[in-house]
């Protein structure tokens, strides 16, 4: 569905259902360089299971027009924005990568609009390498390269995609072909620079998840866990099989995380 | 690249798509000859078929060995998946049949097996969709012959019996300017010998029957998808940008980006027109991949020789190959197929139509059969065979003569096929003499 933002079109998944400000909402936020299909099962299944869905195209992302946006900040507030577009006061919001960031963030500058955060893949800080970085900012697809390879458990090239007849890696590389010069830098960024991780975990009020995949090689276990233990009653669950793309690698072990947790 | 690496072709090749057998810890891949699944519960039944969860339902759209076969050569192609089907001509049919309606048009190369040949110009004409075939060599002549409800461009990477080799960037760069997918029949080189998505393809398929199996058991056929080709910014495929009443009002494209059109591949394609393949096929064809990297060198290696062979014996009037410099796609074939031009090629004997036919009879080591990319070497007279039900003119523009004799090189001795050629040859031409 499409929403006007800033004056710009910018495009969220509902799930091909009518927005309803009487039901619960949950926000999917997808991570650096990709979009909303990114969470594909996951964001259908709630919006088939009572709720209202919002998994969006970041600016400059999927369906969304540019420009991308340059700070963590500045994507929690453009959340915000599309909820109020969408004509809804409040959602849960579920974060993976840079978008668990963005999660956090959310919770913590309008507390009273987030009902939950979930962060997917996440660690603090969320510092990229200078190679990648730099990579990114030359439009190199050795940076395209490095997202996929880290951002998958190593076993996966050799292993099998729970997503019947697809190749996880392949995929991931399709995407990025798609995406315009610069963005990836832009998202990588703006995870590199944020700073304001221990001041927003302070300030979050509501029930957190934090889920995380146990051979994650771009946001490894332990920064996961040491950030979770910012965030005061934090659940943390591990996924052992699972990478940095969960959604793809433990679709059902996530999705089954995620209803549990909404329900509760 | 500095940093990460892909694990390397030939690893792929043993490896992808499948590891050890969560149930069993079994190293091959396990043969799952079941038609469906049981669901865990209600809840988890519906959530399969909503796909809100991965999984499988019904062995026609899906089944874990033939998934294995699936990823195992989307892998190998650098796609985003594949659909295996019962046949190398399903796998053209699922595409066309995914991507268009009555009314819509191919532009195909002339150059094509004759199986395709068959489907394009005059089976899906039935249906209303309609093929102008032109010659591959110049892409322009694909430009020239775009319509308004043109929907695909298709050809072979190495045309089917003339060995053309197909300028993929070039016809590639016409079809995307005209905002349309280029498909290539990519059997004749599999990914081993070239990877047309790197080239600019947007879709492929093989008949698995051939040098993917590699052993003459089993017919199958995979269709790959790049996710490169951007169906919304085209604007010509509503059959995946658009609600599609026949299954749950599902936008494709928005459902799922990069994997639209394998989704409605599969879950129209599939259980609709259910040409999928068998979980004991995808078991055989997985044991020739598995050594695909070794197979295609020696393949290559033999033809070479033997083509070698064929080009200096003074009854064979022609041999054509593009490997050889008086191949029209010679430097074309240096770029594009640096580890060789495959194991398939034709030459013409001197005599014609009889010396052609005394010639086939009169080998041994070579197998008289309608089939290309066995271990064992084969051989046809593609225009009273494959290619029969072209015309005269139709046979012409697509390089083949009343004599012309296709080879398909195996990996036996070298010697030994070229002895049986060059007695084969003998007897052709004292025959011929004879008369």
């Amino acid at each position: 569905m499409n929403f006007t933002v800033d004056g710009r079109q910018v495009f969220a998944y509902t799930a091909a259902h009518a927005i309803d400000p009487a039901k619960a909402t949950v926000v999917f936020v997808h991570g650096a360089g990709l979009d909303h299909s990114w969470w594909g099962l996951q964001s259908r299944y709630f919006g088939y299971h009572g709720r209202n869905v919002l998994a969006v195209d970041l600016p400059g992302h999927g369906r969304s027009a540019g420009p991308p946006l340059a700070t963590v900040g500045e994507l929690a507030d453009w959340v915000f924005r599309l909820l109020e577009a969408a004509g809804l006061a409040k959602a849960s919001v579920i974060g993976h990568s840079m978008g668990s960031l963005v999660a956090l963030e959310c919770a913590a500058r309008q507390p009273a609009r987030v009902e939950r955060i979930a962060l997917i893949g996440t660690a603090y800080p969320m510092k990229v390498g200078e190679a990648f970085l730099d990579a990114a900012k030359r439009n190199d697809h050795a940076a395209y390269d490095m997202e996929t390879i880290w951002g998958h458990a190593p076993q996966v090239p050799l292993g099998s995609n729970p997503n019947p007849g697809m190749w996880m890696y392949g995929d991931m590389l399709a995407r990025l072909a798609r995406l315009a010069p610069g963005v990836l830098y832009n998202d990588l960024k703006a995870c590199n620079d944020y700073a304001g991780g221990e001041v927003a975990a302070g300030k979050v009020q509501c029930p957190a998840l934090f889920l995380l995949g146990r051979r994650d090689q771009m946001t490894p276990p332990r920064g996961g866990l040491a950030f979770a233990q910012l965030v005061q009653g934090a659940k943390v669950i591990q996924l052992a099989p699972s990478g940095h793309s969960l959604m793809a690698e433990s679709p059902d072990a996530v999705l089954d995380a995620l209803i549990e947790f909404l329900r509760a | 690249m500095s940093g990460p690496k892909y694990p390397g072709f030939d690893t792929l090749a043993l490896h992808a798509g499948q590891s050890p057998d969560p149930a069993t810890g079994s190293r091959a891949v396990p043969v799952y000859q079941t038609t469906s699944y049981v669901f865990r519960d209600s809840a988890h039944a519906a959530s399969l078929f909503n796909m809100e969860r991965a999984g499988h339902v019904y062995s026609r759209i899906s089944n874990p060995t033939v998934a294995v076969l699936e990823e195992r050569v989307a892998a190998l192609e650098g796609g985003v998946g594949a659909i295996a089907t019962a046949s190398g001509q399903a796998a053209l049919h699922l595409a066309v049949a995914t991507l268009m309606d009555a009314g819509s048009h191919i532009v195909a190369s002339n150059s094509l097996y004759g199986g395709s040949h068959n489907l394009l110009g005059y089976t899906l004409k039935r249906f209303g969709i309609d093929t102008t075939f032109v010659a591959p060599g110049t892409p322009e002549n694909f430009a020239q012959a775009i319509r308004p409800n043109t929907r695909l461009l298709f050809a072979e990477t190495l045309g089917n019996p003339g060995l053309e080799v197909l300028d993929v960037p070039a016809v590639a760069q016409v079809a995307h300017a005209a905002g349309l997918p280029l498909l290539v029949d990519a059997t004749f080189t599999t990914p081993y010998l070239m990877k047309p998505f790197e080239h600019g393809a947007d879709l492929l398929y093989h008949s698995a029957t051939k040098f993917l199996g590699g052993h003459g058991i089993a017919i199958g056929g995979v269709l790959v998808d790049s996710g490169r080709f951007d169906w919304e910014k085209s604007g010509k495929f509503p059959q995946l940008t658009a609600p599609y009443s026949g299954f749950h009002n599902m936008d494709f494209e928005e459902e799922s980006g990069t994997r639209a059109f394998l989704l409605r591949a599969r879950r129209e394609g599939l259980r609709d027109f259910g040409a999928c393949m068998a979980p004991m096929t995808a078991f055989q064809i997985l044991q020739g991949i598995e050594t695909l990297h070794l197979r295609m060198p020696r393949h290559v290696e033999n033809t070479r020789k033997v083509v070698q062979f064929l080009a200096a014996n003074p009854a064979v009037a022609k041999v054509v190959y593009p490997e050889l410099p008086d191949h029209p796609n010679h430097a074309l074939a240096k770029m594009l197929l640096p580890r060789g031009c495959g194991a398939v090629f034709t030459f013409d004997i001197k005599g014609g139509r009889e010396a052609g036919q005394r010639f086939i009879e009169a080998l041994r080591v070579f197998s008289h059969l309608a089939n290309v990319g066995d271990a064992k070497s084969l051989v046809i007279h593609p225009a009273s065979t494959t290619h029969y039900r072209m015309s005269d003119e139709d046979l012409a523009k697509a390089g083949v003569g009343a004599g012309t004799v296709r080879l398909s090189v195996g990996l036996e001795d070298a010697a030994d096929l070229i002895e049986d050629l060059g007695r084969a040859l003998a007897v052709s031409q004292r025959t011929a003499a004879q008369k």
